[in-house]
Order: structure tokens, then C-alpha cells, then sequence
């Protein structure tokens, strides 16, 4: 893909929608000058941190905090008792403490929190503090939060959602069925930014303000407030800078600590997390276990889909209902299905808490429906394609809640476009100079283990649909301010800027709707009114749609301006290029001209569609809108040492539109990265209730050389809802690579057992070495 | 407490009343204010804190300071004056290998290094080499693009 250039009558004009114009905050974060969360330069600031239970579930007996007084250098202790306003905080059910008092429920669960002049300090500080603990029974099987055999262990109880889906007549059965049971583990966002922040209290104590790398800073205000016990305006949150976020920065994490310590100290705090702690400070990806059966006509049509998920929520709500409806709503995948009967579960336990994480639940199902289609297909004596294109969804297509689509749904083309993309020309293991295989590209990499000869390769598919936007009836609207001076377009709002690249959009948008150059954009922060979450795919759409109604809303008071000056009808005006032109006449004048002198200042909140919550059946319009996307990926297998190389992943993916270009690329690049980890090496291991890989030595993520190649084409279908016709980008890359490479594996596998030897099944992720040598053997295919 | 003294950047340091525990990256972004270097895993195994000490490339968050007396130190802050950057580090804005830009300094670093040792690298060796640090929101795509730019730029020149 190259960068387009946006040619306008005649005129070229860089840096509009459909450009790649370079991020504005590039070279300063190139240059290492950009100033992250972790860096914000505080005179006197003391440092934070926070002692955690080393216990999964147990009763609190006593805490002795005055050891931790006597250390030379300490400011500040402090533990339930110092919160003043609400002791519990969550996005969706305020069920988790800001510090546990009674029970602790998962390990690293916060306690207290010190504040004191150097790191070194507080760690010594933290050691003696003496908790006394009596053990509990852990719960730590999702089964026995649903049978009620273990007794619960919050007053919320051990099941967080339970939901149905009931759809046409789910009794009726097909030539062809096909079940399975699927495991998906717990996988972490593992942004490279750690959390970080700096808390100023006001000067009268009556008022905080929080410098904080997060997704959403209205609702992390909302729940500091009510912590601290502080009106919401006494409370002001500035998007330090984020290194990243994946959904791992939607809930609270350290902000009410930060806030408490700096309003007991009197001066400003900061906190940063180790990577250690960074594993138990943030809620991951849920762990699930899906049950699938699919009935089918003898030529591979779905005729009813019968599902039963467990998600593992961990030990508190955090969004797990959420996620459970996302997940149990995207049964079917991408494809027609007329009966369906689910069962969902969203369960606590004394796991690590689990969240948001890019993908939201569809990861989860995607794994499952799509390793049911591949039985399906060997089912019907089908290839992967063919049974995927036969049940393709289309727009109008009614899905198993009910629920119409309306969104532009290229499914068919999606895959019909991945499968034309070519497929690697290079053999195993690539050409070294020599002319032999280059170990480096070989299975297992500079180990140098893999024998050429004992690997094959293997090609899998995935197809995903997912939702964008929040769900049930939610409002997730946006605000944005755009003012135009002499020229120059400001921009305001308070969406965080995550990495993804949304300041560069907000710039593309208001030099296309204005005809400007010049786009300042203003601090975020909550000095303006909610942008939502940077999550669910929904900044280009939802904080993309408020900037470009903001700025239209300000081209309707230009062009009145102008219209009134020169004794023109605004109606007749339009911007083209960087002039108000009369489209019915030879006026034009130059935006600068037009505005100089002038300030033309709108603010705008703009808002989807309504949505829905579910009926007991599972039925109602509950979901906004939805992307698709599929996958082809191309892995080599050592089968006798275990060891997968991903070489080539292919997607289409449906965009709508392509506002930039080089931005979609490195979104999909990047989602394929986090699919492929998921894939093969990431999950974070817990035994009896205690994580034991909470490092980045232990906790694999995929490097230069674990990485594959990556074939893009982008679908570009504008959608008439969207308010640009793009879509959100964000999370399809993620999802449906995951099962696409599990399936390349399986196919790899059956290539080294010979032809009619029986399929081995894998059906977890991700992939360990021992999955593949002790895969088992299913019925002959 | 201790007394040293850094030499980074060309300018020395003293570095007073410190305690001989602290990394290079705690005194780098702590005491001199040079906060180019990140630390996101502690354990040498991101890249993000990448340096040069004297003149190798290594993570400053395994490096006690007082280790590093006496040698010149180069940060990414080092490379170049702030708006005028170096070849990599506009190859890297303009091929799309900034996202969150938190692993950008460290790779910076490494990129540099790469092309000094090997001014025409393969797709492997790129892949190889700059395997020790760990970017997780491009998928490293347009960060191998840049590089590749980049040898390419200076071959002609």
C-alpha cells in the first residue's frame, strides 16, 4: 500500500482523509522527547506503591501498618480506613475494594499503600507492614461457581452473568453434526508502557488533579470521585501519555491509590508499577471453555448451533457481563444460522481479575465457531473455503439474537479476496546463502533443532465478525470542540490517544471538512465533555464522527459569514481545497481570508444509534454495528519436537473506508501480532491461584523473528452509518488469525501423519509443544 | 550513599548522594532527567532502555550506574537536537513504525546500532538483530520497513 495523495480540482493538498500524513506526536516520540505517563517531570513528587495479598482467598486477621512508619523517608501509610468515600470501585458493578479489609480475593490483590521519598524506601516500607491472614479454600473451578457446590466468595455471589440465547427452533437437528470443546487461556494486553501517575492535590485538600496514561477519562473520574468522596469537578484527569493499552487501562488500577496518597501527603505522588506488578494490577483476557455442536445439511448449510460458554471472570466483575454477551452474540460467526440455543456463564473466581482485552469475548468465540467449521468442512468433504463462502452472512441477514443486519457485510468478498493474495513461494526454512534452509526461518529458530525433513507445512483459515461500539443500550457518545481563527483549526476532546492514531484522524478530518492546513489539537483532558472509551473499535467512528460534526458545525457558521459579506445564499458554499467556493457562481475566497478575524467556536457531542438490552431468551438489537475480517495463515510444524513457525499470515479486512491508509496497515499488523501470540505463546499460567510467569522472561511475547509475514488488501465498502463510512479497525486483526493459525497447525499435522490417518485435535490455545506431540487422534477425516 | 560521576551525552555528570543499587536507567530518568530511555520489563529482555555504553548497545535497566563511570554513555536524547532528527528516527514517523511509541527510543538505539555493524542487512538479520527488542502494537511490519528504508537511503548517499 502506498500513502495517497487527496487531489482536489487541480490542487494537491496533503494530510487529508485517505492521506497517510505522518502522527503528530511521531518525532517527538522518536526522539525520546514525548513525555509518557512514567515521565511527567513533578519537583518533590514522592514515589507510591502498593502492598499486595500473596494469598488467592483468605480472611484479613490484623494489619500492623506502624512498622512502616519507623523507616526514615516514609510520608504516607495507608489502608482501607483512609478511604472517605466509596471503598469499592468497577466499570460496570462497584464490587472490587480500593483496598481489601476482610477478604482478600486473588493474589495481588491490594492491601495498603505507602508513599515515601525513593523506591527503595517504599519496597522496605511495604516488607514491614505485618498482615495477619487466615487461609481460605480458593475457588478456583468455573464449574463450581455455576453448581453452587463452593460457597461464595463475594456478597455478589460466584455467578457474574448468566445469559440465554433462544433463536427459531433449536431442536431441529442436521445430516451432518459436529461438536467440540474449546480452551481459550488467559492472555495480557502486556502494553510496554506501564501503569503510571503523578496526583496533584489542590491546595485546600478539597481537590485532586491526576495525570494518568487510561482509556477512559471521564469514567476514571467518575470512579475516583466517589472514592475520594469528592464532587466530580474537584476531580481533573490529564491524559498522561499511554504506551499502549489493549484494554488493560479501562478499569481503575493505581489512580485511587495515587490520589488518596497525595491528598494524605499534601504534595504530589507518583506511581509506576513493575512489570510484576503490572500482571496482577490490570484485568486480562478471560479464560473460557465453549462447547459447540453445528447442524448441518449433507452440503455444509448451518441449520442450528447449540453452545455453552464458561468465562472465567476471576475475582471481580470489572466487565465480564459484558464480555460474556459479546462472546455468546458472535456464536454463529460471520455466517447464517436460523436456530440457535446458548447457554452463557460469567463466573467469579479466585483467579486474577479479567476484563477487556482487544477482541472482547469474540476472541473467545471466534476460536470456537471457526474450529467448528473446519470439522464441518471435513465433515461435508468440503474444503475451508468452500464451507465458509456457503454460509457467508450478508447485509439483512437476521442473527441469532434477532437482531437484523444492517452494517455493510462483505463476508463472501472478504474471504474470496483473502484467498487470492499469494501464498509463499520460499520453501521451509527460506534459502540461506548456501542454497540450503536458513535456521533462523526454521521451526525453533537459532535453537537449531528442527530438521528440515521433519517439518511440513500447513495452511489454516479464520473468519470473524465483530461488533463495534458498546452494546445494551448504551450511550457511548462523544464531544468534540473545534474552533477556527485566521485559518487555523483547534481541535478539543478528551479521547485518549492510546497509540492507535486517533490525533492524526482528528487532524485529517478537520483540514478535509475546513480547507485548513494548520490543525492545533488542545490537552486531553476532562476540561471538556466525555469522549467514551478508547475501546470496541469505536474512536474512528464514534470521537471521529463528533470531530467532524464539531468542524461541519463551524463551516455552516463560515459559510454564514461569508454568505452575509458577500450577499450569497451559505447554502450554495463548499470547501474545495483550501477555499469557500460558490458552487452556483465564480465567488471563492480563501478559508484564511474568510475566517481572519473571526472566531467560529461549536462544540458537538455526537451519539449512535440506540441500542437494546437482551430478553431472557437472549433476543433484542443489542450490538451498534460490525466489521469482518478473514484470515489465512501459513505456519511450519516440527511434529516430533513440537515446534510451530508462523510464516505468512493473509487477511481482507472490511474497513468501510480507509481514512489513513499506513494506520489501518499498522493496526492490522499489530492485531495479527497479538493473534498470533494468543496462537503459540502467550498465556499467563496460574497454579492453585498464583501467577507464575509474571515477567516478560516467562510471559512470551512474539519478537521480530516470531512474527510472520503479513499480505493485506483492505475491503473498502463505505457504511452508510458510519459517519465517515469508516469503520472501527482496532480489533478485527486480532481475532480470527488465532484460530486460522491453530487450523494451519492441525493441517500441517495431517500432512505428517499421511493421508486417512486419523485428525489430531487441537482445540486449546495457545499451542504448547506438548499439545502438538500429544495431540489426540480423532475419527479418520 | 555514594559520589560518581556519568559521563552521557558528551556532558558529565556528577551524581551525588545515590544509592549504589540504582540502574543506569533509574539514574539516567531519575537523577539527570533524561527520560528518553523507558523501562517496561527490568529484566533486559524489551529493549526499551536501550544505550550505548561505551559505544555498545545495552539495557541500561541491567547496568548499575556506578558500573558506567568512565565511560561515554549515548542516550537516545544524544542522537540528534530535538527537531532534527536522525535518518532512522524520520524513517521510522514516516514509515508508520510509531504507534504508542513507548519501545521507539530503544529501537532507535538498536536500529542505529544494526546499520553501523551491518550497513546492508537481509530481512533475517534485520528480524535477528533486532530481536531483543519487543514492540507490541505495530507487529513490527513498518519498523522492519523503516530500517530497510534506511540502508537503502544510505547507500545511495
Amino acid at each position: 500500500m502506498s500513502a495517497a495523495t487527496d487531489t482536489v480540482v487541480g490542487r494537491t493538498l496533503a494530510g487529508r482523509i485517505g492521506d497517510s500524513p505522518v502522527r503528530p506526536d511521531g518525532l517527538i516520540k522518536a526522539q525520546g522527547t514525548f513525555a509518557f505517563s512514567s515521565d511527567i517531570p513533578i519537583d518533590g513528587a514522592r514515589w507510591g506503591m502498593t502492598l499486595r495479598s500473596p494469598h488467592p482467598h483468605a480472611r484479613i486477621v490484623a494489619i500492623d501498618v506502624s512498622p512502616a512508619w519507623q523507616i526514615a523517608g516514609v510520608a504516607a501509610v495507608i489502608t482501607a480506613e483512609d478511604v472517605p468515600g466509596s471503598p469499592t470501585y468497577g466499570l460496570i458493578a462497584a464490587d472490587q475494594p480500593v483496598f481489601a479489609s476482610d477478604v482478600v480475593r486473588y493474589v495481588g490483590e491490594p492491601i495498603a499503600a505507602v508513599a515515601a521519598d525513593h523506591p527503595e524506601t517504599c519496597r522496605r516500607a511495604l516488607a514491614a507492614i505485618d498482615v495477619t491472614y487466615e487461609v481460605l479454600e480458593p475457588l478456583l473451578d468455573p464449574e463450581a461457581a455455576i453448581d453452587g457446590s463452593h460457597p461464595p466468595i463475594h456478597p455478589d455471589g460466584n455467578v457474574l452473568r448468566a445469559q440465554r440465547i433462544r433463536h427459531g427452533d433449536p431442536t431441529i437437528t442436521g445430516d451432518v453434526v459436529v461438536e467440540g470443546t474449546y480452551e481459550i487461556g488467559m492472555q495480557d494486553q502486556a502494553f510496554l508502557g506501564l501503569e503510571a501517575a503523578v496526583a496533584i492535590p489542590d491546595h485546600d485538600g478539597a481537590g485532586v488533579e491526576l495525570h494518568v496514561a487510561t482509556q477512559w477519562l471521564h469514567e476514571d473520574r467518575k470512579q475516583i470521585a466517589a472514592c475520594l468522596g469528592l464532587e466530580v469537578e474537584r476531580v481533573r484527569l490529564v491524559l498522561g501519555g499511554v504506551g499502549g493499552a489493549f484494554g488493560a487501562r479501562e478499569d481503575i488500577s493505581l489512580q485511587v491509590h495515587t490520589c488518596l496518597l497525595a491528598g494524605r501527603v499534601g504534595g504530589p505522588v507518583r506511581m509506576a508499577y513493575s512489570r510484576a506488578e503490572s500482571f496482577l494490577g490490570h484485568v486480562h483476557r478471560h479464560p473460557a471453555r465453549i462447547w459447540m455442536r453445528h447442524h448441518a445439511t449433507a452440503d455444509g448449510r448451518i441449520r442450528t448451533i447449540e453452545a455453552r460458554f464458561v468465562l472465567d471472570g476471576g475475582a471481580y466483575a470489572s466487565t465480564s457481563s459484558a464480555v460474556l454477551l459479546n462472546a455468546i452474540t458472535h456464536t454463529q460467526g460471520p455466517y447464517r444460522c436460523e436456530n440457535a440455543m446458548v447457554e452463557g456463564f460469567a463466573v467469579r473466581t479466585n483467579h486474577l481479575p479479567c476484563g477487556a482485552m482487544r477482541g472482547f469475548g469474540v476472541v473467545q468465540a471466534c476460536f470456537a465457531h471457526e474450529g467448528q467449521m473446519d470439522r464441518l468442512a471435513e465433515a461435508c468433504g468440503l474444503d475451508p473455503v468452500e464451507i465458509r463462502l456457503r454460509n457467508a452472512m450478508r447485509t439483512g441477514d437476521v442473527l441469532i439474537t434477532g437482531q437484523v443486519v444492517e452494517s455493510v457485510a462483505p463476508v463472501a468478498r472478504c474471504i474470496t479476496e483473502t484467498a487470492a493474495l499469494p501464498l509463499p513461494t520460499d520453501p521451509i526454512g527460506g534459502a540461506s546463502e548456501d542454497g540450503g534452509p536458513d535456521v533462523m526461518r526454521l521451526p525453533g529458530g537459532a535453537g537449531l533443532t528442527a530438521d528440515v525433513d521433519h517439518v511440513r507445512r500447513g495452511v489454516g483459515w479464520g473468519v470473524a465478525m465483530k461488533n463495534l461500539m458498546y452494546s445494551e443500550g448504551f450511550d457511548d457518545y462523544s464531544t468534540a470542540r473545534c474552533v477556527l481563527a485566521d485559518g487555523v483549526a483547534t481541535l478539543k476532546f478528551a479521547t485518549c490517544e492510546v497509540g492507535q492514531g486517533f490525533v492524526t484522524i482528528a487532524q485529517q478530518i478537520a483540514r478535509t471538512v475546513l480547507g485548513v492546513d494548520d490543525v492545533v489539537l488542545e490537552p486531553i483532558d476532562t476540561a471538556i465533555g466525555s469522549a467514551g472509551s478508547t475501546s470496541a473499535s469505536r474512536q474512528t467512528w464514534m470521537s471521529g464522527g463528533a470531530v467532524d460534526a464539531a468542524c461541519r458545525a463551524v463551516r455552516e457558521r463560515l459559510f454564514e459569514h461569508v454568505g452575509a459579506a458577500a450577499g450569497i445564499d451559505p447554502l450554495r458554499f463548499v470547501v474545495d481545497g483550501d477555499e469557500v467556493v460558490d458552487s452556483l457562481g465564480d465567488f471563492r475566497i480563501a478559508v484564511a481570508d474568510a475566517s481572519a478575524g473571526q472566531t467560529f467556536d461549536e462544540t458537538v457531542e455526537y451519539h449512535h444509534r440506540p441500542t437494546d438490552e437482551l430478553d431472557d431468551d437472549g433476543q433484542g438489537d443489542c450490538h451498534t454495528a460490525f466489521a469482518f475480517v478473514a484470515h489465512r495463515a501459513v505456519v511450519d510444524v516440527d511434529a516430533e519436537l513440537g515446534l510451530v513457525k508462523v510464516v505468512q499470515v493473509a487477511t481482507a479486512q472490511d474497513v468501510g473506508r480507509a481514512l489513513n491508509p499506513l494506520s489501518v496497515l499498522g493496526q492490522i499488523e499489530g492485531g495479527i501480532s497479538q493473534g498470533v501470540g494468543l496462537a503459540v505463546m502467550e498465556e499467563i499460567v496460574q497454579v492453585d491461584g498464583r501467577i507464575r510467569n509474571a515477567s516478560f522472561t516467562d510471559y512470551l511475547l512474539p519478537t521480530f523473528l516470531d512474527m510472520p509475514v503479513v499480505t493485506a488488501t483492505l475491503i473498502e465498502e463505505p457504511d452508510p452509518q458510519a459517519p465517515l463510512g469508516a469503520k472501527g479497525v482496532g480489533e478485527p486483526p486480532c481475532i480470527s488469525v488465532t484460530p486460522a493459525v491453530v487450523a494451519a497447525i492441525r493441517d500441517a499435522l495431517a500432512q505428517f501423519d499421511g493421508p486417512g490417518a486419523p485428525r489430531r485435535r487441537i482445540d486449546r490455545v495457545p499451542v504448547r509443544p506438548a499439545d502438538v506431540l500429544g495431540s489426540a487422534r480423532g475419527a479418520p477425516g | 550513599m555514594e559520589q560518581y560521576r556519568l559521563h552521557v551525552n558528551g556532558t558529565a555528570h556528577d551524581v551525588a548522594d545515590a544509592w549504589l543499587g540504582e540502574s543506569l536507567l533509574y539514574v539516567l530518568r531519575e537523577r539527570l532527567g533524561l527520560v528518553g530511555a523507558k523501562g517496561a520489563c527490568e529484566e533486559g529482555e524489551c529493549g526499551s532502555c536501550s544505550v550505548l555504553v561505551d559505544g555498545k548497545l545495552v539495557c541500561s535497566c541491567l547496568v548499575l550506574a556506578a558500573s558506567a563511570v568512565d565511560q561515554p554513555v549515548v542516550t537516545v536524547e544524544g542522537l540528534a537536537e530535538p527537531g532534527a532528527p536522525t535518518d532512522v528516527q524520520r524513517a521510522f514517523v514516516t514509515a508508520g513504525a510509531v504507534q504508542c511509541g513507548f519501545c521507539t527510543p530503544g529501537l532507535v538505539m538498536a536500529a542505529h546500532a544494526l546499520l553501523e555493524r551491518n550497513p546492508a542487512p537481509t530481512d533475517t538479520e534485520i528480524r535477528e538483530e533486532l530481536s531483543g527488542n519487543i514492540c507490541r502494537c505495530t507487529g513490527y511490519g513498518r519498523l522492519i520497513e523503516a530500517v530497510e528504508q534506511v540502508a537503502v537511503e544510505r547507500r545511495r548517499a
